[in-house]
């Protein structure tokens, strides 16, 4: 199927990279031993979601889809069982809307942002898919959350976004902090600078602990190896928490330009941000020239987990579907790059288009369900009192200042390494976190017209939900696996240790008709008969 | 090292697209200067929030330069100054001084009308893409991706226009109001590519006349787009845009 999605792109006018002869060239990518990922620049996903775009407007021209932009999904409406609606609230003019269907799809992404900083964009949120969890449909595996290795570090209490560096940069990229204790103090203290620190002292400790793969293991392994080595203390800015990104060795050996023309708007951009340019010369030690390496650290990327679906992507509840990053399948623990995209256009390319149709097959059949039913007055009604109940709190604290407080507890408690006693006090601090929200918030305005800061506001009251199922589910999950990584199961070597014996099943949890209560787990036990299961091995 | 800097900042009030507007302004106080753009207003509303009053609006959503949607006209340049073009959320402060005014207005053109404050309706830019800015290819139908050879030139080329994020500073920047810069990138992506070809006639036409029927003006080669643009979209584009148009009028 993925050459069928290449082949579509291409089709679409995706401007792949091609080699001089014309045919399509490949890369290496994260996770990955042979060059076999298709790539358009840095910015492989970007050229993916234009080339969506462009076909969708095509059939935007026919007529045969409308867009509603500056909409949000507040509610699903069920009928008989079967999700038959949503309702829908206009951004602009703060309106609530209801609109019937035959069948509903959400296609709403992650649930990254629950930490607040992440490199998921500003408007990405989880309502939508929570809402559908609130309503029954079952939420699989929310501790599957993938922290990706290369992100500029954070810079200060001020920050409200991660940016993400390509991960095609861990190609010609060498990961490194300094062998010498007193060297990265140096560095912390700013006395020293990475070009400072010669080759022997440089500890390129993915290359060091994985000879096979090096600077290319999986994203879950390079973070947890960033992660050992600053809380180590061998950071290497003031905060301690970053690591270095180095291309001297391939400037060296390949020539400026070679690196300019793969990564020239790259460097670009991490010069935009931090001011430092990684592809000038700013020493030269032994007639070795040392180029400014880039700091980079892990942050909150793309989320494994989701609302479960079958194999026709329907979620428990008939009629729903949940396509690409905001269902749990194609990933199970972890994901490698390019991979995200593969599911996002494999589900609305190739799946989707022909499993709905099982559903509708019968559908001529049915009565049209207009938006006067009860059930559709119901929901609107919800979502009003809701709307009401947040704009009358008249606390005291803005809405950033609860999310951002949200994403302390789930970075810290919640985040790369994970305790039985951590995830326990995340889950109490979130639960006063949420007392806090419901009594104490504030939000300017009206109801009426656009009001950024209530659809924030919804956003949150979701995310401190979502953030309890991601510690509800890591704590029961006894074991490392992919995104998930409990100290207290760890090789000797610090590698994740899984226990097939114990937790070989989906985790899906079921909402128990309050948000305060905890959510019940259901197992779906996991059957393989085509391949054997084992554990990869990264090291040789 | 971050330094601080305190500034006054000009902002555009507008409640919908019938009121006049005005600025409203506020002293920032102590900034540390490698806050992001956006970020200092994120301070800047937290404030307005914590003395009881509505934030200012503003698009934005990825905050890493590729999605199109923030759209501030700050201090008479799209997106701000940069040297080699940003958009605004790649605009740091350590480009700006202690005692600096900073005046933030928004996209203005008759094709953009204000939601509210700094935030735009630019979905006519959809509507443009809509009257042809694709490839009329049905899901399923596509031919095998490597029979279709490309020169690595010509892939090159077709990136460089390809990576147009439709934000619509080249229209803030027109006095004009003409969204050609945007219109070409788009058209010379397909016109490039052999994907593109059998309906190039065909884009041109359709996307010039919504243009123009959506109120966007024309080209007087004043170069403005090209000096704003966060992605360095070059007007070789335009030209290539109008052989395209008079090819496929020729044809006529």
């Amino acid at each position: 199927m993925s050459n069928d999605i290449i082949d579509q792109c291409v089709a679409q006018g995706v401007p792949f990279a091609r080699e001089y002869g014309g045919m399509l060239a490949n890369r290496s990518f994260g996770g990955a031993q042979v060059s076999r990922t298709f790539y358009a620049k840095g910015q492989t996903g970007q050229q993916l979601l234009l080339g969506a775009y462009s076909s969708l407007s095509a059939q935007v021209q026919t007529g045969k889809v409308k867009l509603y932009t500056r909409y949000e999904m507040e509610d699903v409406v069920i009928v008989d069982g079967h999700a038959r609606g949503i309702i829908a609230k206009n951004l602009v003019t703060g309106g609530l809307e209801r609109f019937t269907a035959n069948a509903v799809v959400i296609a709403t992404g992650g649930y990254g942002n629950a930490y607040f900083l992440s490199t998921n964009a500003m408007g990405c949120n989880c309502t939508a898919a929570i809402q559908c969890f609130r309503k029954g449909a079952y939420f699989a595996n929310p501790s599957y959350v993938q922290i990706h290795p290369t992100c500029i570090p954070v810079h200060g209490d001020k920050q409200s976004k991660l940016t993400l560096m390509s991960e095609s940069l861990r190609n010609d990229g060498r990961i490194w902090v300094p062998k010498k204790i007193e060297d990265a103090k140096a560095l912390q203290a700013g006395t020293k600078k990475g070009s400072d620190i010669a080759e022997e002292d440089r500890d390129y400790y993915l290359e060091r602990r994985y000879p096979a793969f090096g600077n290319l293991v999986p994203r879950d392994v390079a973070s947890r190896a960033a992660k050992e080595r600053c809380d180590k203390g061998f950071g290497v800015n003031n905060t301690g928490l970053a690591v270095f990104l180095d291309f001297s060795e391939s400037i060296n050996r390949l020539g400026i330009d070679t690196i300019l023309q793969r990564y020239g708007n790259l460097f670009d951009m991490y010069e935009e941000i931090t001011d430092v340019n990684p592809g000038e010369v700013a020493n030269e030690i032994n007639g070795v020239k040392y180029y400014n390496p880039m700091m980079i650290f892990p942050a909150i990327h793309y989320t494994m987990g989701g609302i479960w679906v079958d194999y026709e992507l329907m979620t428990t509840i008939p009629g729903l579907f949940a396509i690409g990053e905001c269902n749990f399948s194609d990933h199970g623990a972890n994901r490698l790059g390019a991979s995200a995209l593969m599911q996002g256009l494999a589900d609305g390319y190739f799946v989707l288009p022909y499993t709905i149709q099982n559903y509708l097959a019968d559908q001529a059949l049915w009565p049209k369900v207009p938006t006067d039913r009860p059930e559709f007055d119901e929901a609107e009604k919800g979502v009003q009192a809701e709307i009401d109940r947040l704009m009358n709190i008249r606390g005291k604290r803005s809405v950033d200042s609860i999310h951002k407080e949200l994403g302390h507890i789930m970075w810290e408690h919640v985040g790369m390494g994970r305790t039985k006693e951590g995830l326990e006090e995340g889950l109490k601090l979130m639960k006063a976190l949420r007392e806090e929200f419901n009594t104490n918030l504030f939000i300017p305005g009206t109801k009426e017209g656009l009001n950024v800061e209530l659809d924030k506001a919804i956003h949150l009251r979701d995310f401190i939900l979502m953030g309890e199922l991601v510690a509800y589910d890591a704590l029961h999950r006894e074991e490392s696996c992919g995104g998930h990584f409990r100290e207290e199961h760890q090789t000797e070597e610090g590698e994740a240790k899984r226990d097939d014996e114990k937790f070989f099943y989906v985790g899906c949890w079921e909402y128990q008709g309050d948000d305060t209560k905890a959510p019940e787990l259901i197992k779906e036990n996991l059957e393989y008969e085509a391949i054997k299961v084992q554990t990869r091995n990264y090291k040789n | 090292m971050a330094k601080n800097i305190s500034f006054t900042i000009k902002y555009w009030k507008q409640n919908g697209p019938q009121d006049q507007g005005h600025f409203d302004t506020h002293e920032m106080k102590n900034i540390p200067d490698d806050t992001s753009f956006l970020e200092m207003l994120d301070i800047l509303n937290e404030e307005l929030i914590a003395s009881g009053e509505e934030p200012f609006v503003f698009d934005h959503d990825c905050r890493e330069g590729i999605c199109g949607m923030c759209s501030l006209y700050i201090n008479g340049t799209p997106h701000g100054k940069t040297e080699r073009g940003a958009t605004t959320c790649q605009l740091y402060m350590r480009r700006f001084n202690d005692g600096d005014v900073i005046t933030v207005e928004p996209w203005r053109s008759a094709g953009f009308p204000v939601i509210k404050d700094c935030m735009v309706d630019r979905s006519a830019f959809d509507k443009i893409i809509q009257a042809g800015g694709y490839t009329s290819i049905r899901t399923g139908q596509a031919q095998d991706a490597n029979a279709i050879l490309i020169p690595k030139d010509d892939a090159d080329e077709a990136m460089d226009c390809a990576t147009c994020i439709g934000c619509g500073a080249c229209v803030a920047a027109c006095k004009n109001g003409s969204a050609m810069l945007f219109v070409s990138s788009k058209v010379s992506q397909l016109a490039l590519l052999p994907q593109g070809r059998p309906e190039a006639a065909k884009r041109a036409k359709a996307m010039i006349a919504r243009m123009d029927e959506l109120g966007f003006g024309n080209c007087t080669n004043t170069r403005a787009c090209e000096a704003v643009c966060p992605k360095n979209e070059s007007i070789a584009n335009i030209a290539r845009l109008n052989r395209e148009y008079i090819k496929a009028k020729m044809a006529d």
